[in-house]
């Protein structure tokens, strides 16, 4: 496909439909409502697809349960409070290895919370987030193009996995508008899914279910699953550095937060601060490799987020007490400017600096 | 029409609808036990079973299979 | 003589975990037996829902998907859009659908989704333990109702098909039960016809069916289905509460 503006909300609907997604359940909540809106005008053009606004977030990721159960390439989306609703539903999938894609376009909380964009939801993605032993893989993204090859990349992985997957936008990537090449259907592989319920002909039915009546299936399940975690662990792990290498800080952002670290980080040059950025592409698998390498090279890590501190707990298990780690967070929907961010940035620079005695 | 019945033993929990509908009366709770523990349903083919298969049509269990003359 | 009864080929070798005198035996049966009688075996999925039917997937020789608890007529929805040519059934018990599952089923049915919703009402939450459901008696003794059910904290005994018949999308609403030859012979044909408006596009179809628990009802198996007829159907009564033309 050309390059076109578009917004982030209508890229993720396209880059899902040109993925393959025939199936999208949703029900409106700022700030992603686009995205529903989207989808119901753009399935019914397409063969075989269907839209469906639930009644309710809960019904749509139960829509999702059923449509993938029958093989089909299907997507949710929702705002924080939404996703908590998805929670049980998402743990059902991750239990009964049902791949789907579930976008949430974050916003401040919790409760009700703000409209506006936020970074709080990382503990609710990474650790699971409804009840269980149990991942999700959460991709990043920090521009509308990202969105769109991650959207794709989200059927991928959850075919491949057989995993829900999570596309962890915020509110200004949704809204913003930016030219996005929507990646093609062309050449895209094609998963069997040899599990999914067809109607028993030629062949015993099957009954797919993550209910297990004796706890030690139950437990040889739970193992099965941390395997495929460990694999995913293993080669799933993705992100960028930004003027890395002479650095003697690390930023370490992602999202929309990581586009203001680079405005930060490019007037801390230009006064010689040497500062470089880590930025998290997948925040399940984390890129813990790539904080500890940096830790044999620099010493101050600065952890910046659109929360209160969240990804900071992961940064800190990544070092495991080495470095020294900064943070800066701003929760509730209040976008930092990039002049803010360095302000505070070249506070710490200083400070540390001093104490190292330089 | 003469009918007969056969019981499944082992699956039967001794629940009594087949001898409380059946219009022949041919059905009993017999003071045998299952290996479960259950008192099992016994056929007296003494009774004029009519092979209306109704104790077939109340067994939870499918313990009852049902013959007929036709 | 010709064997003229014996288990339907629509259902798994297993026996059945139920205890005496429980009508989800009998239901599963009648189940298994329209589908082998009208040839749906080859195109069947279940939505299967939460309670002591909760492991159908034992009995049931049919493609299956769990359902989080209440949730069935959401997953048969996504099932029955992404697959349309399948035939698409849930087993609910009285919580699961009108209980936690309300707005789902409710939002199902309004939509006229082409599904055929089981729907076992035995007036108590059975796996549980015995705990009140929405669908008990007043004056019933359960778990946690244990002086009787009140309405003046608990509300109403909730009929849950009157309601449904209120909706446009819906096309055939029967409330049978499995108390007694004749009502066995009627929950069959019903079975059959909710499988039928679904065949025929007609809209969202749904069987109600009164079934005995002799153990939370705390009564001997002969007992509920007296229980059944003499007091349960006072309050839910049998017959056809709407059909459109098939």
């Amino acid at each position: 496909m050309n390059k076109q503006l578009m917004s982030g909300n209508s890229a993720i609907g396209e880059a899902a439909i040109q993925a393959g997604c025939k199936f999208y359940f949703g029900y409106p909540i700022t700030p992603q409502n686009e995205l529903p809106e989207y989808m119901s005008a753009r399935l019914p053009e397409e063969k075989g697809a269907a839209f469906l606004q639930a009644e309710s977030e809960v019904g749509a990721i139960n829509m999702v349960i059923g449509a993938s159960s029958v093989g089909a390439r299907v997507m949710t989306s929702s705002s924080s409070p939404g996703i908590s609703l998805k929670q049980e539903g998402i743990s059902y999938l991750a239990g009964q290895e049902l791949p789907a894609v579930i976008i949430n376009v974050v916003r401040g909380g919790p409760g009700l919370g703000s409209i506006y964009s936020a970074q709080s939801d990382y503990f609710q993605s990474t650790r699971g987030g409804g009840h269980g032993d149990y991942r999700t893989i959460v991709l990043a993204p920090a521009s509308v193009q990202e969105l769109a090859d991650m959207t794709a990349l989200a059927f991928d992985l959850a075919d491949t996995y057989r995993t829900p997957v999570i596309v962890s936008a915020d509110g200004v990537l949704g809204q913003m508008m930016e030219p996005v090449r929507i990646p093609s259907k062309k050449g895209r592989k094609k998963i069997t899914k040899d599990y999914a319920l067809t109607g028993a002909k030629g062949r015993p039915s099957k009954a797919i279910h993550s209910f297990r009546m004796d706890p030690k299936d139950q437990e040889d399940h739970n193992w099965k699953l941390m395997r495929k975690y460990k694999r995913i662990e293993q080669r799933e792990v993705r992100y960028e550095t930004f003027l890395l290498d002479d650095a003697e800080m690390a930023v370490v952002a992602y999202g929309t937060a990581a586009r203001i670290a680079r405005g930060a980080i490019n007037r801390l040059r230009k006064e010689n601060l040497k500062v470089g950025l880590i930025r998290p592409k997948t925040l399940w698998p984390f890129p813990a490799e790539i904080i500890r390498e940096t830790a044999q090279q620099l010493h101050d890590f600065f952890v910046f987020e659109m929360s209160a501190g969240q990804m900071i707990d992961d940064v800190k298990l990544s070092l495991d007490g080495s470095g020294t780690i900064h943070f800066y967070g701003r929760p509730g929907g209040v976008i930092p400017s990039p002049v803010e961010l360095y302000r505070i940035i070249s506070r710490h620079y200083y400070q540390s600096q001093r104490k190292r005695g330089k | 029409m003469k009918g007969s019945v056969t019981i499944n033993q082992e699956l039967c929990k001794g629940c009594a609808f087949c001898m409380t509908f059946c219009p022949r009366h041919a059905l009993s709770l017999s003071k045998k036990l299952n290996r479960k523990g259950y008192t099992v349903a016994a056929f007296d083919e003494q009774k004029g079973c009519t092979g209306c298969a109704t104790c077939a049509q109340l067994c939870p269990e499918i313990a009852i299979e049902v013959y007929r003359d036709e | 003589m010709k064997k003229i009864f014996e288990r339907p080929a629509s259902l798994h070798n297993a026996p059945f975990h139920y205890c005496p005198g429980c009508g989800h035996s009998i239901i599963h049966r009648l189940i298994a037996q329209v589908i082998d009688e009208m040839k749906l075996h080859e195109k069947t999925i279940c939505a299967l829902g939460v309670g002591c039917a909760v492991v159908a997937y034992n009995y049931f020789d049919v493609d299956l998907i769990e359902s989080p608890h209440g949730r069935a007529a959401a997953v048969a929805t996504g099932v029955k859009r992404a697959r349309p040519g399948s035939v698409v059934f849930t087993y609910q018990g009285d919580g699961d659908l009108a209980a936690i599952g309300t707005a789902e089923t409710f939002h199902a049915a309004n939509r006229g989704e082409l599904i055929t919703v089981f729907f076992v009402n035995n007036a108590v939450y059975g796996m549980t333990g015995g705990q009140m459901a929405p669908t008990s008696l007043i004056g019933q003794k359960t778990t946690t109702s244990p002086a009787g059910r009140n309405q003046d904290t608990a509300g109403y005994p909730l009929k849950f098909s009157e309601v449904l018949a209120q909706l446009q999308g819906t096309s055939y609403l029967e409330r049978v039960a499995v108390n007694s030859p004749a009502n066995v012979r009627k929950a069959k044909k019903a079975i059959a016809k909710g499988f039928q408006h679904q065949l025929k596009k007609t809209g969202f179809s749904m069987v109600e069916i009164l079934s005995p628990c002799p153990t939370n009802w705390r009564m001997g198996t002969i007992e509920s289905c007296k229980w059944i007829d003499e007091v349960m159907t006072k309050e839910y009564p049998l017959g056809v509460i709407k059909e459109k033309k098939c």
